[in-house]
């Protein structure tokens, strides 16, 4: 069931290795990012828009979803989106209050 | 169009239907099984920010050395394992299966290193005292939520290594097809892609600063 000619046209290495490339600098950013003080709120942002960034990245190209028929694409996202949801829900926005309420 | 398009679908009722993903049974099992493993992993997440969040003196005990660097090699370990999983992928659809089972073994080589990396990391841990519900500097559920997410995800590596040996054996003989390997290639991606988020949650939100 697999297709060969489409897998051979989206895969050339040389796309492979960018994807890598980008992965990598990202990650790099994202332990830069670890040593800088910032805000807890700013901080969380940012490392899991990385994330995200990076997950898509994977998915894309490594997972070949780009080159899939849109109607896989369509129903796996959503539940995707559901487990970041689920990761998020504790950290934001609620949950960032009590740090702030807490005492010194 | 949509007529037959409709047709198509009507007349295969009988013959088994229509693949309205266009891939193969063994590729959609195992987005299913992703599916439901993210939320797996998710929920462990779920419990950590939880308990983080919950309690006022969570620890931050990862130094630069050896935690942040370690953490980081792996996360090189991981992503390069990726890129030779793809490379597999690609010779198993061009045919050529001694190419593809030595990107294979690169692959699993890649997951041998990031999990010796982390047992490393976990007996360091465990030397310094810290135990799934206690340890040294503060929050007694630090250590129950490190192990109980990095190794499950550990666990997922080990269980690919394996599973990917499996497929290289098979395949190199020609039991397997390259879809097989594909298959096996979505859930080595997938083990990666959960790294993504646990080395900023575990890591990078708990580094010891000076």
């Amino acid at each position: 069931m697999s297709a060969p000619s489409s897998y051979e046209q989206a895969a050339g290495s040389r796309l492979y290795l960018w994807v890598w490339v980008w992965l990598l600098g990202l990650t790099g950013v994202e332990i830069f990012l670890g040593y800088e003080h910032l805000p807890l709120n700013l901080m969380l942002t940012l490392l899991m828009g990385i994330s995200v960034i990076k997950a898509a990245l994977i998915m894309a190209y490594f997972m070949h979803l780009r080159f899939e028929r849109l109607s896989l694409f369509l129903t796996l996202v959503p539940a995707l989106v559901l487990c970041i949801c689920l990761i998020l829900i504790f950290f934001f926005p609620d949950s960032l209050r009590l740090h702030e309420l807490r005492p010194q | 169009m949509a007529e037959a398009h409709t047709q198509a679908v009507a007349g295969s009722r009988w013959g088994g239907g229509a693949a309205p993903y266009a891939i193969g049974s063994k590729k959609l099992g195992m987005w299913l099984f992703i599916i439901s493993d993210a939320l797996t992993f998710s929920v462990l997440i779920l419990a950590y920010s939880y308990v983080r969040v919950a309690s006022p003196d969570w620890p931050a005990p990862f130094p630069f050395y050896p935690a942040i660097v370690y953490a980081s090699v792996m996360t090189f370990f991981l992503l390069s394992s990726s890129v030779t999983m793809v490379m597999a992928v690609s010779a198993a659809h061009r045919g050529n299966h001694r190419r593809a089972v030595q990107w294979l073994l690169a692959t699993m080589a890649g997951g041998a290193g990031f999990v010796l990396l982390h047992l490393r990391e976990w007996l360091h841990l465990i030397h310094e005292g810290v135990r799934p519900f206690s340890n040294p500097w503060g929050a007694p559920l630090f250590g129950g939520t490190f192990f109980g997410l990095t190794g499950m995800h550990m666990l997922h590596v080990t269980v690919g290594v394996i599973y990917l040996g499996v497929i290289a054996w098979g395949f190199g003989r020609k039991r397997f097809s390259s879809e097989d390997v594909e298959v096996s290639g979505l859930y080595w991606h997938f083990v990666d892609l959960v790294w993504m988020f646990l080395f900023p949650l575990v890591y990078l939100l708990s580094i010891k600063t000076p």
